[in-house]
């Protein structure tokens, strides 16, 4: 049970229970949809953009918690930030869930509340659940508008 | 409430329950606890005496088959063929050429989608599938539609998870010429009525290919009493290997059928400008097939020859009424799949937490289930859901794993609240 809440944070229970920019965008730029056809997850994020800068995000869907509060975290984080903030973040992100377990330590300022997502890196079979929203938005910015899917 | 003891024939637990004990995979700890494996209609885990058997076949006989004149081919050749033998009697094939060995169930729907489908079909045919079909009873047959014209179609399902019979009889008309459908779903338990489907569509003239990888491990198949003309069946879910399975297909359609691959095993004589095909059923089985895996199935055969299939029914069903009733007092518990007729399969739903999450934190609890579409989309669509749990029970589960499995969802809305 222990081991869990360190998956299962306060803080991604609440972001599962109470999603933050959670529905439909009008007028949106970019609508990318993410599938995880493995937990048959779907999402679909919606962005307006300006300037080389998120002004408005959000995103609709069916998801595990981890990816429903992975997607309501990255929403608010990415709401106001340029291109080019998103891309460092998206690196800390996947380096956190994938990669050198110290990329959080020192980027503590910058990853904020995205750091409750550090637990997924001891359960391999939902790092997915947690990079779906991720890399939707890596498409919406880079100008793609292929489906995303994690397989 | 109704406790254990009470739900259970006990004089049938001691028979089967001992049976536990032959598969070594179940004792094991995992994250620290004692393995509970409900996941057997994904993939069954093995009996000792299967993987001796698999072990002893690559130790001492093995070399290729039907091709050398010398000791160990021969070994490895009467092994393989040993195997098609025990296939044979265990469904009640009349002939050993109507068992075809392919990689398994997914295979051997391709073989026939592929080979029959692509010589009958016309574009005024149809093929006639099912709501609750796994994907590998759908897709095949789409695949041979695009190529021919012919139309797919599905018969829908009730709330319970039930085929729509009237709408089968429906649907079904001359044009049908192919009718694809599964004998137990995977994702409801639902076992269809297998023999009315069959002798229905015989009506009309259709063929009816069934998708036995569900019903194989829990029902004794006879595939000349219920006249089915194709039976599609995997290794792996009857507690054998993977890698392996079974197309049956009756001798006369087989024969009139053409090849599938081209390859070595599978021709007479060969020239560039003509080749001739081998008999049934080596005209099916193209290039040096898994040899280990079919002396593995043979000894899975063995192995289920020794069970009372009778008494395994009846201890599977007291299984899933007692994982039903214990899970049905769990607060927002929703079962998907509640059929008259069910295998050992409890496909669910809790309050609002993904099957995913459930998945995670049995798994914590050394217990493994299945979560997600379970290959069978169209399912998941009727339902309105995205996903479901499924703990499905084999002759190796018992009280103790469904009191685990309980308790862990009990841990899991704890978690949740």
């Amino acid at each position: 049970m222990n081991d869990l809440r360190e998956l299962y944070r306060e803080v991604i229970l609440d972001h599962n229970r109470h999603p933050r920019n959670f529905g439909e965008l009008q007028n949106p730029d970019k609508i990318i949809e993410g599938v995880n056809p493995l937990c048959g997850d779907r999402m679909t994020l919606y962005v307006k953009m300006e300037n080389k800068k998120i002004q408005d995000i959000s995103f609709k869907g069916t998801g595990c918690a981890i990816s429903v509060a992975s997607s309501s975290l990255m929403t608010e984080k990415a709401k106001g930030s340029s291109f080019e903030e998103i891309d460092a973040l998206f690196e800390y992100v996947h380096e956190m869930l994938t990669g050198d377990p110290t990329t959080v330590a020192s980027n503590l300022d910058t990853l904020d509340k995205l750091t409750a997502l550090s637990g997924v890196r001891e359960y391999p079979t939902r790092v997915k659940c947690a990079t779906l929203a991720w890399h939707a938005l890596k498409n919406a910015i880079v100008g793609s508008d292929d489906k995303i899917s994690t397989e | 409430m109704t406790s254990a003891a009470e739900l259970l024939n006990l004089s049938n637990l001691k028979d089967i329950s001992s049976l536990r004990n032959d598969f070594p995979a179940l004792h094991q700890n995992v994250n620290g606890k004692p393995l509970v494996y409900l996941d057997s209609a994904a993939s069954a885990q093995r009996p000792q005496s299967v993987i001796d058997a698999m072990v002893t076949q690559d130790e001492q006989n093995h070399s290729n088959v039907h091709r050398g004149v010398h000791q160990l081919s021969q070994r490895s050749t009467e092994a393989y063929e040993g195997s098609r033998e025990k296939v044979r009697a265990f469904i009640n094939a009349q002939y050993h050429e109507e068992i075809v060995f392919t990689r398994g169930t997914t295979e051997s729907i391709n073989l026939v989608a592929s080979s029959l489908g692509e010589k009958i079909l016309t574009p005024d045919d149809e093929v006639l599938v099912t709501w609750m079909e796994h994907h590998s009873n759908i897709v095949p047959w789409q695949l041979a539609c695009e190529k021919t014209g012919a139309k797919l179609r599905a018969v829908p399902i009730n709330s319970n998870g039930e085929l729509d019979l009237n709408e089968y009889t429906r649907l079904l008309t001359d044009k049908t010429k192919i009718v694809a459908v599964g004998h137990v779903s995977n994702a409801l338990g639902t076992i269809n009525p297998i023999e009315h489907i069959i002798s229905t569509a015989h009506k009309v003239g259709a063929l009816v290919v069934v998708d036995g990888a569900q019903s194989v491990p829990h029902i004794k198949i006879d595939v000349q009493a219920m006249d089915c003309d194709f039976y599609a069946f995997s290794g792996h879910k009857m507690y054998g290997p993977s890698g392996i399975g079974v197309l049956y297909g009756k001798k006369a359609l087989l024969n009139d059928m053409p090849p599938y691959q081209g390859g070595g095993e599978m021709i007479l004589t060969v020239s560039f400008e003509k080749t001739t095909y081998n008999e049934l059923p080596c005209k099916f089985e193209a290039g040096t097939p898994n040899i280990t895996g079919a002396v593995g199935l043979g000894a899975t055969v063995d192995y289920l020859n020794s069970i009372d299939f009778d008494a395994l029914s009846r201890y599977e069903a007291d299984l899933l009424n007692y994982a039903t009733e214990k899970f049905l007092e769990l607060p927002g518990s929703r079962i998907i799949g509640t059929a008259n007729k069910k295998a050992s399969v409890l496909s669910f739903m809790l309050g609002d937490i993904h099957a995913h999450d459930l998945g995670t934190i049995l798994d914590q609890d050394g217990i493994a289930i299945r979560t997600g579409h379970h290959c069978a989309m169209p399912v998941m669509d009727h339902f309105g859901i995205p996903a479901t749990g499924r703990a499905s029970f084999a002759l190796y589960n018992n009280i103790e794993d469904i009191d685990r499995f309980i308790l862990g969802l009990k841990e899991s809305m704890e978690l949740f609240k």
